[in-house]
């Protein structure tokens, strides 16, 4: 289905983007198998619609909205950003949707809200990865307040011009381009504004290997390879060097002062 | 299978060895090897070499269970197969991963185990593939067997590699099928050695 946005060109890249191809077959979404094929394959079993996102906690005006009522919600935008997996790829990608904070706005977070929970969908009989126990479903992100509300945090409905497919993560997904791809959930059913830290699935699963931040850091490898380096999906073939990881993934100069006075050794 | 027989099928032994080989190679021409053909040929290399060394390990308890000693002649190819893989998929680290920086290659060595353990078992495996021809194998006589023993460790690292590889994101269950088999192979000899000790006290 066709969602065309408005390109924003504060957010366009000079990076040529990645093939669509590559973007919709090469997937991380667990909850329909670790391969990074299983995805595209078995995500068709999806059910989104009707699909509702609730907003809730910590908020003056808690509410429900149906999905139609979020593609109505803001201007759509297309924005061009890159994407940076905890496992050393990337790609550029075009998403359509717009700032999480026109959503979170209209709910009016009070001065408790601290901290933003991200709760992903959970369909039993339609997700076959959810049996392998490999994390506890649903699927929960964590953001805080001031970096869910920064510009360049999305909520994402489409790609390349057009909705989200159920691989990438329909009918709306996060994209914060400055984290490892993991941070940004998919299929989000449930957005919780709350006072307290909450642990999210890859903390809990493996708290050596992730913290909260996830910021994308080319001096702060991960336990088992480094993070200085990673690969471009789709740009070269076998004798393309790997790219070297940018700080922020690039964004320093937009989030940086976000953390400013942190250890981001120790902030991981 | 007699000897002759067993001799005989050596050449198709030959050519299945090659299959994982020519599967990347017409995966590649057929544009099948994923969005990431790097990280695909880096992890298949790694599986086949699992493979090869279980189909290696396997021979000597298939000899006893089928009463066909001459399989013997086989075990030798398959060995090389597996150290063939295996040098394959350390290729994909020293090229893809490192650009062949010796300096970088050390590094990531130190800081990791799992690379560590991965190359220790490449490197006594290497040793065995060395060893492999008659010659070696009258030089160093009884010493040899000895020797190649270490194929038991190599499985060993080779699934501490492994698990190393997928504790990260808590996704054992490959690991729990190649583990499961090389428990299973390496219990038989426990077995077959105690049975033996006490057959020969008795």
């Amino acid at each position: 289905l066709a969602l065309p946005g408005k390109a924003n060109p504060q957010f366009a890249l000079m990076d040529a983007t990645t093939p669509e191809s590559d973007v919709t077959t090469y997937n991380n979404y667990y909850e329909f198998g670790t391969g990074k094929g299983d995805p595209a394959r078995y995500a068709g079993a999806l059910q989104t619609h009707p699909w509702q996102l609730s907003v809730e906690g910590e908020a003056g005006k808690p509410r429900t909205f149906a999905i139609e009522d979020l593609l109505k919600l803001a201007p759509m935008e297309e924005r061009v950003y890159r994407l940076r997996c905890v496992e050393g790829w990337s790609m550029v990608i075009p998403w359509v949707g717009y700032s999480l904070s026109a959503l979170l706005k209209q709910v009016d977070p009070t001065s408790r809200a601290k901290y933003v929970e991200f709760v992903t969908a959970r369909q039993p009989g339609n997700m076959r990865g959810l049996s392998s126990g490999v994390l506890d479903w649903p699927y929960v992100e964590v953001l805080r307040i001031d970096e869910a509300m920064h510009p360049l945090t999305m909520l994402v409905f489409g790609v390349y011009g057009k909705t989200l497919p159920n691989q990438n993560g329909a009918p709306l997904r996060l994209a914060v381009p400055w984290k490892y791809g993991f941070k940004s959930g998919k299929s989000l059913v449930a957005i919780r504004l709350v006072e307290k830290q909450p642990a999210s699935s890859w903390m809990r699963a493996a708290p050596h290997e992730y913290g909260f931040y996830a910021n994308v850091n080319p001096d702060v490898p991960h336990p088992r390879w480094s993070q200085a380096t990673e690969r471009r999906i789709g740009e070269g073939g076998f004798f393309a060097p790997k790219r070297k990881t940018l700080p922020f993934n690039g964004y320093a100069e937009q989030v940086a002062s976000l953390y400013q006075g942190m250890d981001l050794r120790a902030n991981y | 299978m007699d000897a002759r027989q067993v001799d005989r099928c050596k050449p198709l032994l030959f050519v299945l060895g090659l299959f994982p080989l020519a599967r990347w190679v017409w995966l590649g021409v057929t544009d099948q090897l994923t969005a990431n053909p790097i990280e695909f040929l880096t992890r298949s290399a790694g599986t086949w070499t699992l493979v090869c060394l279980m189909v290696t390990l396997a021979i000597t308890p298939l000899r006893r269970l089928l009463g066909m000693p001459a399989l013997l002649r086989w075990r030798r190819m398959c060995g090389l197969y597996t150290f063939f893989y295996a040098t394959l998929h350390l290729l994909t680290w020293a090229w893809w991963d490192q650009g062949f920086d010796l300096a970088g290659m050390v590094a990531d060595t130190l800081q990791r185990p799992f690379v560590a353990v991965g190359l220790a078992a490449f490197f006594l495996m290497s040793l065995l593939a060395l060893t492999s021809t008659r010659g070696w194998m009258r030089r160093l006589g009884g010493n040899w067997q000895r020797l190649h023993r270490a194929i038991y460790p190599i499985g060993v690292l080779a699934i501490v590699h492994y698990w190393l590889h997928k504790a990260g994101k808590n996704d054992y269950a490959e690991v729990v099928i190649y583990g499961g088999l090389l428990a299973a192979l390496l219990g038989w000899r426990l077995v077959a050695w105690w049975r033996a000790r006490r057959l020969a006290a008795a």
